[in-house]
């Protein structure tokens, strides 16, 4: 295989406010060849996008390389003009960005923006260019590729978006592609369509690729190569199938041990009885909820349709679902920051009022949620404790003393050290962060925490952390937990029941190990095989089980009648699943399965 | 390929931090024109403070004629107005023979007080209705935003000249008028930038916390939309300075013999004609002033990656 870009010594440093520079890659080298992908993977901060990007002869701003080459045929594209760069850009590198969304521009179709770049280029005209996305959409497997591009990006699902910017990279045939984290943002059975149509794709064209991510079971499907990233350093570099399965650094191991075993029976950790008691702590019923104007109590989009959860006092209730399934919404109406239409919310057996502002204080002191991106969820101007003090004060009328006490206790809780009382958020970490919003949460002394997504946007050794963090917690303090989130293998680790919502109704709900072992119900099923695994070749496997052929890359649609799930389900009854709402089946010791199928049908 | 050594294995010992998000915000760094903008600005505020002070005559002052006789010569009644600069009058002489330096220095508090406190209360007003319509209901917000595009849509002068001339010129009604015109487009930048932060999640966190409103926006909104603001008011006081600078050309605005930059203009138009520098030294002040905040404002505004000016022009 030729050598098509040579990344020598790369150095690329940060300058700061007194013109001091700070290096962020100190002195990379890899090679890529020919039709071979390689993956920069690390967590945030260790240099990753920055190398890749300079694939493209592109630094971010306030960044400036300090040595090294990056030779692409040869040629070192740092020192390159900027009209060199340019032709460069786009014809011979092709870089896709993390979120599909935030790049399609939503005034423009679909076809003109994939074919924008190559016609812009001058490598193909207009008609053929036009061929050329047509004959992309149907090797991508986009649904209806003669009419895909006349169509707005607002017409079609994040994962075919996300498909077709791999389209718009691939359109000018480039040499070399550069993918930043394009699955990252995706649900798991979304993400392997797109993993899946970006590997058959990239064999296909024969180009080459640097596919960055923080996630090792995804690496590990599509990679050929994979070079381990640290602060700026590599600390590995190998072929996928060694660095998988026997690392050879401590850093790659660590990142291995991050990544959580697929989801099965027999990992959720019992909750320690002392804090266990048969009296729910906080149980919605009948709950339909939605937004817009309500009418003869059904909300003009309905989201959530007679919903039942309880959540027993010291327990933890997984909650899981795919992006739209209402998993938030639940949420948002368990904290009374969305009433719901119908339905009840009661905490310790008391009716709760279903908007915040009728609830006493005492009511939300028991309740607290804590946010999905801590980014957003913590006052920029505020320092750290000035945000932990404030429940202090507001529900315990803590103050002087006795208050900077008890942040200090906060602070060394979610293992913080006590110096970061005085810091702002934006001088913290994403991890960090998101240890201060548990900590403001916990500062309530609450009965029920509400954790919504909270690691899905923290790489996976700082999520690992953090669900260590929340175990011990929950040792420590006895709180019910309510945890939110999209990833069956986080849910599967950390919570004594599971709740398997899809389209705003409970799919299954049961113990951790009765959801995650046979019965399944089918959409449980899906979810489970989409989990990707840490080893090579388990794409390909899963792409042949029914559920996958049946169920992937779908976006959750709410219906009125029947059973949401019928136009995805493998075992869908026509005439029966998609006209009559499924009767709830139940297994035995609070296992239930809303389906049409019977017990006998779902073991397979 | 596949076999490239692993560099420098030695070091496992390194411990595996968690690695930070970002290299802390740059602090606001001024160009060279910034810089420039913030001495003349200093310059002006000196004279606010000490102008009458240092100034060689009172602002009102005729001078005598008796200044202007040349030693020597036997013309008993010299013309003291738009008299060129000179030992005895630094920047010349205006239409009535008085000293433009002093009325330039004595000006100055006119024209930057009034405005000044004339913007402060645009503000007060504008910032205090906006915030209201970003987190009051919807129908609060309809109500307060149809009423401000009602106002917005009077022309400013026209809106001026006709109150004015209803109730007279005083300083006061001067001040009240520019305050309520310039709220307008006050209540726009505030409702929007509150109406952002409104909907964030610390927001949220703080509802669901149970705080009341006086709390979300003064701990929560404010503090996150003051930046912004604070680089508009800079903006919006070179706008009132023009404003009144332009009533006081039209004669509505500060009335003799009080000095005012925008009236000096206009009362010394006529010495154009002599190639006096009398009408043309206040024209300067108001530009060096405008012009120098408005260098801080860009400085200010490029930094926050203009954003910022996008909004403004609303």
């Amino acid at each position: 295989m030729s050598v098509l870009l040579e990344v020598d010594h790369l150095k690329i440093s940060a300058r700061k406010d007194d013109d001091n520079l700070t290096p962020i890659v100190k002195g990379v080298s890899f090679n890529v060849a020919r039709g071979e992908v390689i993956a920069l993977i690390g967590e945030s901060g260790s240099g990753k996008t920055t190398i890749a990007l300079a694939a493209l002869g592109y630094t971010k701003p306030g960044l400036e390389f300090t040595g090294g080459q990056v030779r692409l045929e040869g040629e070192d594209v740092i020192t390159m003009a900027s009209d060199q760069l340019r032709a460069l850009r786009g014809q011979r590198v092709a870089y896709l960005a993390q979120s599909a969304a935030a790049t399609f521009n939503p005034a423009l179709t679909i076809g003109e923006q994939v074919t924008e770049s190559c016609v812009l280029h001058g490598i193909l005209n207009q008609e053929q260019a036009n061929e050329r996305a047509e004959f992309l959409y149907r090797a991508l497997e986009l649904p209806d590729p003669d009419r895909l591009g006349k169509r707005y990006p607002h017409q079609v699902s994040g994962g075919q978006l996300q498909r077709l910017m791999a389209a718009t990279a691939l359109c000018g045939k480039p040499d070399l592609l550069v993918l930043d984290e394009p699955t990252t943002a995706l649900d798991v059975t979304t993400q392997i369509e797109v993993l899946k149509a970006f590997k058959s794709v990239i064999k296909q064209e024969g180009s080459a690729a640097i596919y960055v991510t923080h996630d090792l079971s995804v690496v590990a499907q599509i990679a050929d190569h994979i070079v381990v990233l640290y602060a700026g350093e590599v600390q590995e570099h190998g072929s996928a199938e060694q660095v998988v399965s026997h690392p050879g650094h401590d850093y790659t191991r660590r990142l291995m041990h991050a990544v959580r075993p697929p989801p099965a029976a027999g990992q959720g950790e019992e909750t320690s009885s002392e804090h266990r008691r048969e009296d729910p702590a906080l149980e919605v019923i009948d709950i339909v909820a939605g937004y817009g104007k309500a009418r003869d109590g059904t909300p003009a989009i309905t989201v959530l349709r007679d919903v039942n959860v309880s959540i027993e006092r010291g327990h933890t209730v997984g909650v899981i679902g795919e992006s739209g399934c209402g998993k938030s919404t639940l949420a948002r109406v368990m904290a009374g920051l969305l009433p719901a239409a119908q339905g009840k919310v009661l905490l310790d057996g008391d009716t709760l009022q279903p908007t915040l502002e009728k609830r006493s204080r005492s009511e939300l002191q028991k309740v607290q949620f804590v946010f999905q991106m801590a980014d957003t969820a913590l006052n920029p101007r505020q320092r750290i404790d000035h945000i932990l003090g404030r429940p202090l004060e507001f529900y315990l009328g803590l103050k002087g003393k006795e208050k900077r006490r008890r942040i200090g206790e906060l602070l060394q809780m979610v293992e913080l050290p006590q110096e970061f009382a005085g810091r702002y958020p934006e001088e913290l970490s994403g991890g960090q962060k998101q240890r201060v919003n548990l900590a403001r949460a916990l500062a309530a002394s609450p009965e029920v925490l509400l954790c919504d997504e909270v690691i899905s946007a923290l790489d996976s050794i700082v999520g690992a952390n953090v669900i260590e963090l929340l175990k011990r917690l929950r040792k420590q303090t006895g709180v019910s937990f309510v945890f939110i989130s999209h990833d069956l293998s986080t849910v599967a680790s950390f919570a004594d029941e599971i709740v398997v919502l899809y389209a705003g109704r409970v799919m299954e709900k049961g113990t951790t190990d009765a959801v995650l072992s046979p019965p399944y119900h089918p959409y449980t099923r899906l979810l489970i095989s989409s989990v990707p695994e840490l080893r090579v070749g388990w794409l390909e496997e899963t792409m042949q089980t029914q559920e996958a052929q049946a169920g992937i890359d779908r976006v959750v649609t709410l219906t009125d009648t029947g059973c949401p799930f019928f136009d995805r389900c493998p075992l869908a009854i026509r005439d029966t699943c998609d006209r009559e709402t499924a009767p709830a089946r139940q297994l035995g010791a609070g296992h239930a399965i809303e389906c049409h199928r019977s017990e006998a049908e779902f073991v397979h | 390929m596949s076999d490239t050594p692993t560099p420098q294995n030695t070091n496992s010992a390194i411990q595996f931090d968690e690695l930070p998000d970002a290299p802390p915000k740059r602090k606001i760094k001024l160009s060279l024109l910034g810089k420039i903008g913030v001495v003349v600005l200093i310059f002006w505020a000196i004279v606010v403070a000490i102008g009458p002070m240092i100034a060689p005559y009172h602002e009102a002052d005729i001078l005598d004629e008796e200044l202007f006789i040349v030693p020597g010569s036997d013309e008993m009644y010299p013309d003291t107005d738009f008299q060129p600069p000179s030992k005895i009058v630094l920047l010349g002489s205006d239409y009535l023979g008085r000293d433009t330096l002093s009325r330039i220095l004595f000006g100055a508090r006119t024209t930057i007080g009034i405005s000044f406190i004339a913007t402060t209360l645009a503000y007060l007003l504008g910032v205090l209705l906006g915030i209201a319509a970003a987190v009051g209901s919807k129908r609060l917000d309809m109500i307060l935003s149809r009423l401000n595009d009602a106002l917005l849509s009077i022309p400013s002068i026209m809106f001026a000249l006709v109150m004015i001339a209803a109730l007279g010129s005083t300083i006061p009604l001067l001040i009240l008028l520019t305050g309520i015109i310039y709220a307008t487009s006050v209540f726009r930048i505030a409702r929007s930038l509150g109406q952002e932060v409104m909907v964030s999640d610390f927001v949220e966190a703080a509802r669901v916390r149970g705080e009341g409103l006086w709390w979300i926006i003064t701990r929560e909104i404010l503090p996150n939309i003051a930046m912004p603001l604070a680089t508009d008011f800079g903006l919006r006081f070179v706008w009132v300075i023009l404003f009144i600078s332009a009533l006081s050309f039209l004669g509505l605005g500060v009335q003799p013999p009080m000095s005012d930059w925008g009236s000096m203009v206009k009362e010394n138009l006529p010495g154009l004609i002599y190639g006096s520098v009398a009408p043309i030294m206040p024209a300067l002040a108001i530009a060096t002033l405008t012009i120098s905040v408005n260098m801080i404002v860009d400085d200010i505004s490029a930094h926050t990656g203009g954003k910022l000016a996008k909004r403004m022009i609303a």
